[in-house]
């Protein structure tokens, strides 16, 4: 393998053509690593890069698949299983010795003194670690237009937006400059720009993905999950992430379902979809939902029915309340997170003229950017003296119904919930930035399934304008082996549609530039 | 519910320990009030008979051996602080002279 067929293999064929010595991981490295450099001018994904880091690592990888090469099938096989495989991580994940910035200027400058237990986890199972991506700031955006740093542009189409708030990471894979990137996911932040870039984005149960060392936006929501271009590729990354761990009291010691690194293909994936129950919940086929957007989803839902699932209308009654229930609770945890930015024990400061409070204020004040600021002052509004009970109370309340919606559907015995991911696909920069609530809107069809903590994955389904569109599969709690399966069934039914043959833009070709 | 003056608009700033401007104020008050009121129909769902969900997946959270670990080193914890001072980070006094004394 060389040139544009590294660039382009997903992870599972790059693991194949390194244990058999097709390919070296130090070959694919220079490859994405040169790409980057070629064409970040144009798509601006990446804010931090570990060239040197990152061609030291494959290069130890290579050595370890010589040594097992020499010792035999079994030695190969034991070998991690993310061994070369390059990666990206959102520009909020520790990674000691990196800038972490969260993609906000108050962040400027912080260098990680550890690891996230991501981070520690995907060192462990070998992968290759590229750089951090860039994000909406604090995670907080859908376009990843509130960057401090840069705008990054959706492969699919420059004069439109990748996503957010895991832009970076989403246009990185979707652009292939890399074959996996991890995201994090409090409303739709993984599954939206999955969606928008054409690509596998996976949220995680709450609990299954330790987010120690994750900078926190609102932690009753977040979850740490994969971007990829197949569903094998991002369950071989869910497994190297997941599981308990003691620095997170909220991650599960639910285990993982050892089908995820070998799930099905071909025919026997396709023949998996027959006689699973899917609910399609009719609230979100929403008001303003393009047509393409529509016809690609039901078109998908067919494809489903044609192959042997079941596929019935139900109603989750409390989806019109989401959105405010969710603009309520995540602002809310986000006021109380964003506190421990005060110009005192690291990130940007202001204090040492004036007094102490006139330092927080100047600090705070000048380091957080225009939406940050809006959430901050939403959140602290919906917890102060005389509105906690009107509004964050309230929407607590209100968050027990929309669980309990999602659990009349499991009760009456369905696999998984079928839906669209957006209901848009990718629109032009600035559309949205003079209406917060138009933002908001966009995650209308994703953030229901954070308020229940279930986990959700968006797959490519088509196109519309010649933009991707994704479709949605939520399901029970810590059932990702399950919708991972469908994905792959999916994948399987529609791997000769004329959707899937067409591409992002290269890159190269738009006159790309140095990063 | 009514909307929010500049006074309350300033006050929530105040809480939140946000330094704005005069016209980043006025800004938000718009912003926030056009919120708000897309929110306005929550006060209308029957919440009557439901208890608050803090969280919705539940599991059991296990208490971890009370056993000493590793930490940072003090240098890594202190790596960034704006300023330091020996193994400490050094702020501005809170007391002046006069009430220590």
């Amino acid at each position: 393998m060389s040139g544009e067929s590294l660039r382009r293999a997903t992870a599972t064929e790059l693991r194949a053509a390194f244990q058999s010595g097709a390919a070296t991981s130090r070959a694919v490295t220079d490859e994405l690593l040169n790409a980057i450099e070629r064409e970040d001018g144009v798509l601006g994904a990446w804010l931090h890069l570990r060239h040197a880091e990152a061609r030291a690592e494959a290069d130890r990888a290579d050595a370890r698949y010589a040594a097992a090469r020499a010792s035999g099938a079994a030695a190969l096989n034991a070998l991690p299983r993310l061994l070369g495989i390059p990666v990206a991580l959102k520009d909020l994940v520790n990674l000691t010795g990196t800038p972490t910035t969260a993609g906000s200027r108050i962040l400027e400058g912080y260098v990680s003194p550890y690891d996230a237990t991501i981070a520690a986890r995907l060192k462990e199972a070998g992968a290759v670690i590229l750089g951090k991506t860039n994000m909406d700031e604090f995670a907080m955006g859908s376009s990843t237009e509130f960057s401090a740093y840069k705008k990054t542009v959706n492969p699919w189409g420059i004069d439109r937006v990748p996503g957010g708030s895991s832009g970076g990471s989403s246009a990185a894979v979707a652009a292939y400059h890399a074959p996996l990137s991890i995201g994090t996911d409090t409303g739709g932040s993984i599954r939206q720009p999955a969606s928008l870039t054409g690509i596998v984005g996976i949220k995680p149960t709450y609990g299954r993905v330790s987010r120690y060392g994750i900078v926190a936006f609102a932690s009753s929501l977040d979850q740490v999950g994969p971007f990829a271009r197949s569903a094998q590729d991002a369950a071989l990354m869910l497994h190297a992430i997941a599981g308990a761990d003691q620095h997170d009291a909220t991650s599960s010691r639910s285990p993982l379902d050892a089908t995820l690194l070998n799930l099905p293909s071909g025919d026997a994936a396709a023949s998996a979809i027959r006689g699973k129950r899917f609910a399609l919940p009719k609230e979100y086929f929403v008001p303003g939902m393009e047509p393409g957007v529509e016809r690609a989803v039901r078109d998908a839902v067919a494809a489903l029915e044609a192959a042997g699932g079941i596929v019935e209308e139900v109603s989750l009654p409390t989806t019109e309340h989401a959105l405010a229930t969710y603009y309520i609770v995540a602002p809310a945890e986000a006021s109380a997170n964003l506190a421990r930015y005060d110009g005192i024990r690291y990130g940007d400061s202001k204090h040492g003229g004036g007094d102490l409070l006139n330092g927080y204020l100047e600090t705070r004040g000048r380091g957080f950017g225009p939406e940050v600021r809006r959430r901050i002052m939403l959140g602290t509004y919906a917890l102060s003296a005389g509105y906690y009970d009107a509004y964050y109370v309230k929407a607590q309340k209100v968050r027990t119904l929309i669980a309990r919606d999602f659990d009349r559907v499991w009760e009456s015995g369905f696999d998984a919930i079928v839906a669209p991911t957006s209901p848009q696909v990718a629109w032009k920069f600035g559309a949205k930035m003079s209406d917060p609530v138009s933002m908001y809107l966009a995650d209308a069809c994703t953030l229901p399934v954070n308020m229940a903590g279930l986990p959700g994955i968006s797959i490519p389904c088509g196109l519309s304008e010649d933009l991707p569109v994704g479709l949605q599969l939520i399901g029970k709690p810590w059932s990702e082996a399950e919708l991972l399966s469908i994905s792959a069934g999916y994948e399987a039914l529609t791997a000769t549609a004329a959707w899937r043959a067409v591409e992002p833009h290269d890159l190269a070709k738009l006159g790309g530039g140095a990063v | 519910m009514s909307d929010l003056t500049r006074a309350e608009v300033e006050r929530v700033a105040a809480l939140a320990r946000l330094g704005l401007t005069s016209d980043e104020l006025g800004k938000l008050q718009g912003d926030l009030n056009l919120i708000l009121e897309q929110w306005a129909h929550l006060a209308d769902v029957d919440t009557s008979s439901v208890l608050p969900s803090a969280q919705t997946i539940v599991q059991a959270m296990p208490l971890r051996e009370d056993a000493a670990e590793p930490s940072l080193p003090v240098d890594a914890a202190l790596q960034n602080a704006p300023a330091r001072s020996g193994g400490f980070v050094r702020v501005q006094a809170i007391l002046s002279e006069e009430a220590d004394g």
